[in-house]
């Protein structure tokens, strides 16, 4: 083949260019990172799911607690928390959560006859394609083979990019280790063959979690039984932590 | 700390804002770097030869911003001592991985052009002789003998002095007309490549905040060219009211062409700036999805002062008006540049504040939609208004001692 330097120099480079470019748009794509990390659904690797049943929350407030006591958050932040609904009749939603719905929740007058009225709880949702480890300029958050969403918090920066990016305010910096901090499903507990605090708490079984390939896992039978729905959907992060009873009031 | 006020419905993580007035001031730094540049490069590269007077300034300027542009990061960061894992483990699916790597090159551009712009005068003042004091008959005059009072003193430069030139030339003495010519080639190059670097640099800063989508008050791909619109329009501020300040204290009139061009060229850049801020405004208002009611609400009560009031009525309309007139009518020299001078410190004001509307703005409501948080800064804190004072002043302090190196001004 006939080619002067100069042709080569210019192909050469626009092939490395090209594929820069290529590989740079494959590292962006959160969809590509979330095929290489997580194992398949039917092999023996667990990966860990959750489900909240709003039907069966009565706010007591126990999973903040038993949240806030196991994993040492402090009293101004939230690792989970739980919400309450108020829907008038002339359509007005009125919603608090009183220290994360960590005491219970005293009576609230609101304007107008309640018409219906529901707990929420919420926690990190660990998405299957997380904003937050996306975000992160050092790596510092990652999701473990099993699906959860981590923090190391050793290499952390506590620039809190992440706490921007996730959608549902589950993340938040922690003021005593000035670290990013979030809901881990109590993966210490879990990977010790026990369930996390908040579920373990619930005296209503408002909260399951289990392992999504394990075919007696409760959150298979509900998966197969109940319509079931994630919290912002439209986002595309595709959260792992499922709502039965969803309303189109909570965001 | 004041009291956080709330309002409505906020995930109680949400209470407080994490994103200080530190990440305001940096951007905003960030923003006079990315402009002064650009100026610079208008006449080094595309040849504006009426920005000459402030050509050489406005590097030095860029510098002496870009290195404090990255300090009011480091006192927000939680651990500041791991600044670096952004550059040793950094992961790029985050824009903000870049940063380090952006900076870097950027710092190395601009160093290198201004050792290439300051070379000749390295050389110079290395080589000057050392010895007494002594004097000599200023340009022009011959008749000496009897007319003290037109000699001229000339002070030796110190050996110490010497000593630093000879570093700062690193070891190239070569200033003959070739090499020159090269210097000045070698200048356009890489002003060249600062062009598309500074906008990266700051486009880069949008970025950040545009691409986020949990966040309807910053998710538009718009965000990174206001950023850097809003980052030229600073830039050139500035410089004109630098410019002005040094030619006063130095008792000399303003270029006349400078300021008119600078003038011409904030006017076009502010109202880019302006209706691309619209545009967007108007383009959220319109398609009004769900989030338009909390952010209408953000605009007419929270953000009603800096966003509305001082963004867009006092600090773009009074400029917009007056460098009209300054770029479409002949004014008298005075008028000019007083109504220049005035509109560059307005924008100054008016750039600082869509700072402060984008990143506290956008922290003052809930991601539920359904609440406001309030932020007041502290005064003495780690990420207060002392210390984004203090930043702020740095890199004036900077181009006051390099100015006693390095000459900034062509008679010099």
């Amino acid at each position: 083949m006939d080619i002067d330097r100069r042709q080569f120099l210019k192909q050469a480079g626009c092939t490395l260019l090209g594929g820069g470019v290529f590989i740079s748009i494959g590292q962006f794509s959160p969809g590509i990172a979330k095929a290489s990390q997580l194992p398949p659904l039917g092999t023996s690797t667990p990966v860990y799911g959750f489900v909240v049943n709003t039907f069966k929350c009565i706010g007591c407030g126990k999973c903040v607690e038993a949240c806030k006591i196991e994993n040492h958050v402090p009293v101004s932040c939230f690792r989970t928390w739980v919400e309450r609904y108020l829907v008038t009749a002339d359509g007005a939603v009125h919603v608090d959560s009183p220290d994360g719905g960590c005491n219970g929740f005293p009576p609230r007058d609101v304007p107008g006859i309640i018409k219906k009225a529901y707990f929420v709880p919420k926690l990190c949702n660990h998405c299957a394609r997380p904003n937050c480890v996306q975000v992160c300029p050092v790596g510092a958050t990652y999701v473990s083979p099993e699906g959860v969403v981590l923090v190391d918090e050793q290499h952390c920066v506590g620039c809190s990019y992440c706490v921007q990016a996730c959608p549902y305010g589950a993340r938040f910096i922690n003021p005593v280790k000035k670290t990013a901090d979030k809901c881990t499903w109590c993966y210490h507990r879990v990977k010790r063959g026990l369930t996390p605090a908040c579920v373990l708490v619930c005296p209503a079984k408002a909260r399951l979690f289990g392992n999504l390939n394990d075919p007696d896992s409760p959150l298979i039978k509900i998966f197969t039984k109940e319509r079931v729905n994630v919290l912002k959907p439209d986002l595309g992060n595709e959260p792992r932590t499922s709502y039965v009873g969803l309303a189109e009031e909570v965001r | 700390m004041h009291e956080v006020i709330t309002q409505g419905f906020l995930f109680p993580n949400e209470i407080e804002v994490h994103w200080s007035l530190m990440i305001v001031l940096y951007p905003y730094i960030t923003g006079l770097v990315a402009g002064a540049f650009i100026v610079s490069s208008l006449y080094h590269v595309f040849g504006k030869h009426e920005l000459k007077p402030v050509a050489r300034f406005a590097l030095i300027a860029a510098f002496c911003f870009l290195i404090f542009a990255c300090t009011p990061l480091l006192f927000h960061l939680g651990h500041p001592e791991r600044a670096f894992n952004i550059m040793f483990t950094p992961k790029f699916t985050s824009a903000m991985s870049g940063f380090g790597y952006i900076y870097t090159f950027y710092m190395i551009i601009v160093m290198l052009e201004l050792w290439f712009m300051f070379r000749p005068y390295f050389v110079r003042m290395a080589q000057k002789g050392a010895g007494p004091r002594h004097h000599i008959v200023k340009e022009g005059n011959h008749d000496a003998r009897f007319r003290p009072d037109i000699l001229q003193t000339v002070r030796p430069v110190p050996a110490w002095k010497r000593a630093l030139y000879s570093v700062l030339s690193l070891g190239v003495y070569d200033v003959s007309e070739a090499s020159l010519h090269m210097d000045h080639k070698i200048i356009t190059v890489l002003a060249a490549i600062g062009v598309p670097s500074a906008c990266v640099l700051h486009g880069y800063v949008g970025f950040l905040f545009g691409s986020l989508k949990s966040n309807p008050w910053w998710s538009t791909p718009l965000m990174p060219i206001i950023f850097l619109l809003s980052a030229i329009v600073s830039g050139v501020a500035m410089l004109i009211v630098m410019y002005a300040f040094e030619m006063w204290r130095k008792g000399r009139p303003l270029d006349g062409a400078c300021i008119q061009s600078m003038a011409s060229y904030l006017w076009g850049f502010l109202i880019i700036d302006v209706v691309l801020e619209l545009l967007e405004l108007l383009c959220m208002a319109y398609e009004g999805e769900e989030s338009w009611m909390t952010l209408a609400n953000l605009i007419s009560d929270k953000l009603l002062v800096s966003y509305v009031l001082v963004q867009f009525i006092i600090c773009s309309t009074i400029p917009f008006v007056l460098l009209g007139l300054v770029s479409l009518t002949k004014l008298k020299d005075k008028t000019r540049n007083s109504f220049s001078i005035i509109s560059a410190v307005l924008l100054l004001i008016q750039v600082f504040s869509m700072r402060w509307n984008v990143v506290i703005g956008g922290q003052l409501f809930s991601k539920s939609l359904r609440g406001f948080t309030s932020y007041n800064p502290e005064f003495y804190g780690r990420e207060g208004v002392l210390v984004c004072i203090l930043l702020f002043c740095m890199p004036f302090v900077c181009i006051y001692i390099l100015n006693q190196f390095l000459p900034f001004w062509e008679e010099e």
